[in-house]
């Protein structure tokens, strides 16, 4: 049995009078006979860093990739900052997207561009919104500036470093100023030192620009630094929601499972 | 000891594969009006088609100049003992301009480029797809069907024109080439000959078949 009932997500209880950017519904995704998602719900509040963790394999990815609308789910609903995602046009959800950055699993920097050219790739259909007219350069340099790597400008991405490579997408993810950042596993595929340093960059970027953020994570160390509120994906359902702590005290077997060491 | 042979083709694979069939073409179907929809509508990616046009033509050129030139050599060692038996080598120049022409070069100069580009392509958005590349342009407001694949499609339907006039140009210079070492026929009067038996009505027909090979 789940320790939370799906519909108390809906008001959590530390939300502090937050205004509800992503809400999540009733979420279901299978593929062939593969139930992924099974009745998820979520919601994300205004500058709140939520961390959903799960086991490999258990719809996290599918659920982020749901709520961009780079899936369509089988049932359910998904808001995202007042406006429900299935019934947007083509348009209107490039719109949207644009105030969404996503920090994908791989960094999935263009492999044919230069860093320079890869942070200027997503300004190409939002420049009015920016209020660049010719020259992106300082938008550019300020990105870079902001995650480290500088120098990298004209480099390759396969001149970089996982941790660079990770920096730059990092970069390329804070371009447009988005409201809200989701992040596919930030610290995947990195050595710990590189891993606390992404983490302590991602929480530098919330307190800057002020966005929220969901995490995407089964990095335990991730998640105790970085998350203020959890939720535990099992079973294609939001098994356990609650601060660190309080999860990682559960007496549950599914719960504990994930924190023990 | 009884043995029962199991037939090869059932009913029920039999039907498996002619729905597996219609499906593809159905694909197919759906693919080509996705293409010619997007390639008609609102943001062009000029930048792009320019940068595609670019890298397949140049991509392709040493493989078509290298191919086109060996099989106008070949083409005219092989026939001019043949045509010296009959008496007809000064026809040489007009044998091998027809069939580069109106043939050999559009074809070759197709296969090449469709095993070439097609097999780069398929690669590269194969890996764009699994490093999450796709989706990221997606995320970022990019039109991923309009920006690889409408590019790369128009990118190669306007090369390949090119590319087959300059491969039939290679292959005749390879055939002048043999012509001037066995035969003491100038390069002038090589190309000279070849131009007087070739019309537009041979030319033209020939590229425009290139476009058709290639998709």
């Amino acid at each position: 049995m789940p320790l939370i009932a799906s519909k108390d997500l809906m008001e959590p209880k530390n939300d502090k009078g937050r205004k509800v950017v992503i809400r999540i519904e009733d979420l279901r995704k299978s593929f062939g006979s593969n139930q992924v998602l099974n009745g998820f719900n979520m919601v994300l509040h205004q500058g709140e860093n939520l961390v959903v963790m799960g086991k490999s394999g258990s719809g996290k990815s599918v659920m982020i990739k749901c709520l961009v609308g780079l899936m369509t789910p089988d049932s359910g609903y998904i808001e995202v900052m007042g406006r429900e995602i299935g019934a947007l046009d083509r348009q209107n959800l490039d719109e949207l997207r644009s105030d969404i950055g996503f920090l994908f699993q791989g960094s999935a920097l263009y492999d044919s561009m230069t860093v320079r050219e890869n942070l200027e790739f997503p300004m190409r259909r939002h420049k009015e919104k920016l209020g660049v007219v010719q020259d992106t350069t300082p938008l550019v340099v300020e990105a870079l500036e902001n995650v480290g790597p500088g120098h990298t400008m004209d480099l390759m991405p396969s001149e970089l470093s996982g941790g660079m490579k990770r920096r730059v997408a990092l970069a390329r993810t804070l371009i447009l100023k988005p409201k809200i950042i989701l992040y596919d596993e930030p610290t995947s595929g990195l050595d710990p030192i590189t891993a606390k340093e992404i983490i302590e960059l991602m929480r530098s970027i919330q307190k800057k620009y002020n966005t929220s953020s969901l995490i995407i994570t089964h990095d335990v160390d991730c998640a105790r630094v970085i998350s203020e509120r959890m939720i535990l994906l099992v079973d294609g359902i939001n098994y356990a929601d609650g601060t660190f702590s309080e999860l990682s005290s559960s007496s549950d077997p599914k719960v504990e499972a994930f924190f023990k060491k | 000891m009884a043995y029962i042979v199991k037939p090869v083709f059932t009913t029920s694979k039999m039907v498996s594969r002619i729905k597996k069939f219609f499906i593809q073409i159905g694909e197919l179907s759906y693919f080509a009006g996705r293409f010619f929809k997007e390639t008609f509508t609102l943001p062009f990616e000029f930048k792009e088609l320019l940068r595609q046009c670019y890298h397949m033509g140049n991509r392709s050129l040493v493989l078509v100049v290298m191919t086109n030139f060996i099989i106008g050599l070949v083409l005219t060692l092989q026939s001019r003992p043949t045509m010296i038996q009959f008496g007809a080598v000064s026809m040489m120049p007009n044998m091998v301009g027809i069939s580069i022409v109106r043939e050999i070069g559009p074809v070759i100069t197709a296969l090449i480029c469709a095993g070439r580009i097609a097999s780069g392509i398929g690669a590269e958005l194969g890996s764009m797809r699994v490093t999450e590349q796709i989706d990221a342009m997606e995320v970022s407001g990019t039109n991923p069907f309009k920006y690889l694949v409408v590019t790369r499609i128009l990118a190669t339907t306007l090369m390949i024109p090119f590319l087959v006039i300059f491969g039939d140009l290679i292959a005749l210079y390879g055939s002048a080439l043999v012509e001037n070492l066995k035969g003491q026929v100038s390069f002038q009067l090589y190309f000279n000959t070849v131009f007087d038996a070739l019309s537009f009505g041979d030319l033209i027909p020939a590229t425009i078949k290139s476009f058709f090979l290639v998709l």
